[in-house]
């Protein structure tokens, strides 16, 4: 698109945004509610990782020092919901909300009234959570998980809980139908199915995933409040029910609900590989084929959390096996990403240095994943501190760099302002020592035995746990770096961004000016060869 | 990206509505999981779940063979029960009937209803394991301080696979006075 046809958009008749606060709360626009996403989600990522500060405070000598136990395991819960539901799922909704439109040529979101909904039910949610940490008994001290029957015995937190997860859902299902409804109705008329980016690919199937399977943590968690209230006995023994249908029921919803925060990251590092390679994305359709592949597969692996539990031989076969297919589309990703760079004209700036940094450490947590998945070798890491490096390792440098990748890579879009590029190495290089230094040595207690989820350990495990301590406190700090580098840019302070911000990059997006402008694409681009991808 | 604005509305609100029913219905598939489950346990024995009403089966044992019965007995936390097996286990051959007695005493000075739980293990052996008769299959009601004598009747089909010599039946015994009241302030009560 040229940028006369730019500014003759911009001299129509547009009234911009509302003073103050009410253009928050009533907003319709999707970079306003994007905006609101991603600063809500860089608040409960501060929030959830001071509680994981606590939790490492608490394990870096053996013994109790700071907290107790009953705090400790509130610690741990909330650690988890909050970076779970309110951190990496909000951030990469954020995302999508920014991105979607802006790279599929759509004037906003399908639904921007129930866009705005789905934002405005998130503060509610959390701020119920949160109060529980207030309340008699404590806030949710059972894991994230909720297994009955120890979630029973929550105090009056309890229901708070239960509706809080409900919100969530609420809020995610909302997220996601309106994703897939701008998808599939407001693309530019040449953007057909294969030419979207990869960014759009992931999350399209990642709202699939969304509205398969929160509705049924929703199903599950109500039956754990009639269980408490009602007087049904869905999870209780003594009734008739079974509290391990609880763990297949949730992990039904667990398990793809692990690639829901993946899918969005592969997403991003796929757009963001092939600028700074300066080549197009290796194998774009197997990509769309092997996200789509690993969505399948998320629906039947679910009971490889709970091999524990004791299942017959074929069951354990079954999982094992279907677990360890997923490493097939997982591998044929990578390979794709280094075939990308391969022979490409690199350079490293912050994003890129993060989209590699989440292919190498991610495949770490992938290799992890591979020897969970094996039945009987499971027995021995079950509930260990190698589970913890596991999920820690994709999550973290996983969907966590993921985000901050692609914060680097579309801030001067959003802002009109370049981050400040020798902040953002230090801020990469600080994350990446610091976030190895935290979990890598939680692979070596795992394997020798120190289980998850307890305040204190035998002293064999003392001298990694302090080391995990220093390097969980390092990247603490380190983040906030990350938001001095954000407000930096937010306030227009730093070299102003040019529309294409990077060196040629492909997809609609850098086709607007920068600052993108409050109203962009009120007529469809349109799309030409060599615009996206293809 | 239509010509028609309205048309493209009119496309916008039916796939939404569509993916609504699909939410719906994926809340609907969590509980129909519960069946679901029921019915593998059911046929499989997976969770070591026996036969929860009396079986009906011929006796006709077979001497040539010998099975190890173990009991295990558990009383649920916070239920103010003494419950235990009489013998530790007893060797039986399959296809034979035998009685087992398992002993329970109220500690409490109320009366007091309890239900006790089967399970068996190795799992694969629950759906040969046949209860006759059985304390579990009701409710058992006590007064102040009063103790049963409570048999389990059973046969071990000589279907067993060839592989399975020894099997665990495990029962713990749970305070069932809070299924009966469905007040939550019953249920704080009795965990206190």
């Amino acid at each position: 698109m040229t940028s006369a046809v730019i500014d003759a958009h911009l001299s129509e008749e547009h009234h911009g945004p509302a003073k103050g606060i009410r253009r928050w709360l009533y907003t319709t626009n999707h970079k306003d509610i994007g905006s609101m996403y991603l600063v809500f989600s860089l608040v409960m990522f501060l929030v959830g990782g001071s509680m994981a500060l606590v939790i490492r405070s608490e394990l870096f000598t053996p013994g109790l020092q700071f907290v107790d136990p009953a705090f400790f395991n509130q610690m741990t819960t909330m650690h988890a919901l909050i970076m779970v539901f309110g951190a990496v799922m909000p951030a990469f909704v954020g995302l999508a909300n920014w991105m979607v439109p802006l790279m599929i040529g759509a004037p906003d979101m399908a639904l921007p009234r129930m866009n705005n909904w789905s934002f405005w039910i998130l503060p509610v949610a959390f701020g119920m959570l949160g109060s529980t940490l207030f309340m008699d008994g404590g806030a949710p001290a059972s894991g994230w998980t909720m297994y009955p029957p120890l979630v029973l015995q929550t105090g009056d937190a309890f229901p708070f809980l239960i509706f809080s997860v409900h919100l969530m859902g609420l809020s995610s299902i909302m997220g996601a139908i309106n994703v897939i409804v701008t998808i599939i109705n407001m693309r530019a008329p040449d953007m057909t199915l294969l030419k979207m980016p990869m960014f759009v690919w992931t999350w399209l199937i990642t709202a699939y995933l969304l509205i398969a399977v929160m509705p049924v943590l929703a199903g599950a968690v109500t039956m754990l409040l009639t269980d408490q209230f009602f007087g049904t006995s869905f999870f209780l023994a003594a009734g008739g029910g079974d509290p391990v249908m609880f763990q297949h029921i949730f992990w039904f919803f667990g398990h793809p609900e692990v690639y829901i925060m993946i899918l969005p990251a592969f997403g991003v590092v796929s757009e963001i590989i092939p600028t700074f390679s300066r080549k197009p994305l290796f194998g774009h359709d197997s990509m769309v084929y092997a996200a789509s592949s690993i969505a399948f597969l998320s629906f039947i692996v679910w009971a490889h959390h709970m091999f524990t539990t004791g299942m017959p031989l074929t069951g354990q076969l079954f999982f094992m096996f279907a677990t360890m297919l997923i490493a097939v589309p997982t591998g044929v990703k990578v390979f794709n990403w280094v075939g990308t760079m391969w022979r490409g004209a690199m350079t490293f700036e912050t994003p890129m240095l993060f989209a590699l940094a989440f292919v190498v450490l991610f495949t770490i947590g992938g290799f992890s994943g591979l020897m969970l998945a094996i039945a009987p070798a499971d027995i021995q890491y079950h509930d260990s501190y190698f589970v913890v490096a596991h999920f820690h390792y994709v999550l973290v440098p996983g969907a966590v760099f993921g985000i901050m990748a692609g914060v680097y890579y579309w801030m001067p879009k959003w802002t009109g302002r370049m981050y400040d590029e020798r902040l953002g190495q230090i801020h990469f290089w600080l994350s990446t020592i610091f976030v190895n230094l935290t979990f890598f040595p939680m692979h070596f207690v795992g394997l020798a035995g120190m289980p998850r989820r307890i305040p204190d350990y035998s002293t064999q495990f003392a001298d990694f746990n302090s080391v995990a301590s220093i390097g969980a406190i390092g990247y603490g700090v380190s983040q906030l770096l990350f938001v001095y580098i954000v407000v930096k840019c937010v306030r227009r302070q730093g070299e102003t961004a040019t529309d294409m911000v990077w060196d040629h990059p492909k997809g609609l997006e850098w086709t607007v000016p920068s600052p993108a402008p409050y109203h962009t694409f009120d007529t469809p681009p349109r799309v030409t060869e060599g615009a996206t991808f293809h | 990206m239509k010509d028609n604005g309205s048309d493209n509305r009119k496309e916008t609100l039916q796939l939404a509505g569509r993916l609504v029913l699909m939410a719906c219905a994926m809340f609907g598939f969590g509980f129909l999981l519960v069946p679901l489950y029921d019915a593998f346990c059911e046929i499989t024995g997976f969770g070591g779940r026996t036969n929860q009403a009396a079986a009906v089966i011929e006796e006709r044992a077979d001497a040539s063979r010998e099975i190890r019965i173990e009991f295990v007995t558990t009383v649920n936390e916070y239920a103010p029960f003494e419950f235990e097996a009489q013998l530790p286990g007893m060797t039986v051959h399959p296809g034979g009937m035998y009685e087992a007695i398992f002993m329970a005493r109220n500690l409490a000075d109320r009366d007091m209803i309890a239900q006790a739980v089967p399970s068996v293990a190795p799992a694969q052996a629950a759906r040969y394991f046949k209860k006759l008769e059985c304390f579990c299959f009701s409710q058992q009601e006590f007064g102040p301080g009063e103790e049963k004598d409570m048999p389990v009747r059973f046969i071990v089909d000589s279907e067993l696979p060839d592989y399975i010599d020894t099997i665990t039946l495990s029962y713990t015994f749970f305070d069932t006075a809070r299924l009966s009241d469905n007040s939550s302030a019953a249920r704080h009560g009795s965990k206190q």
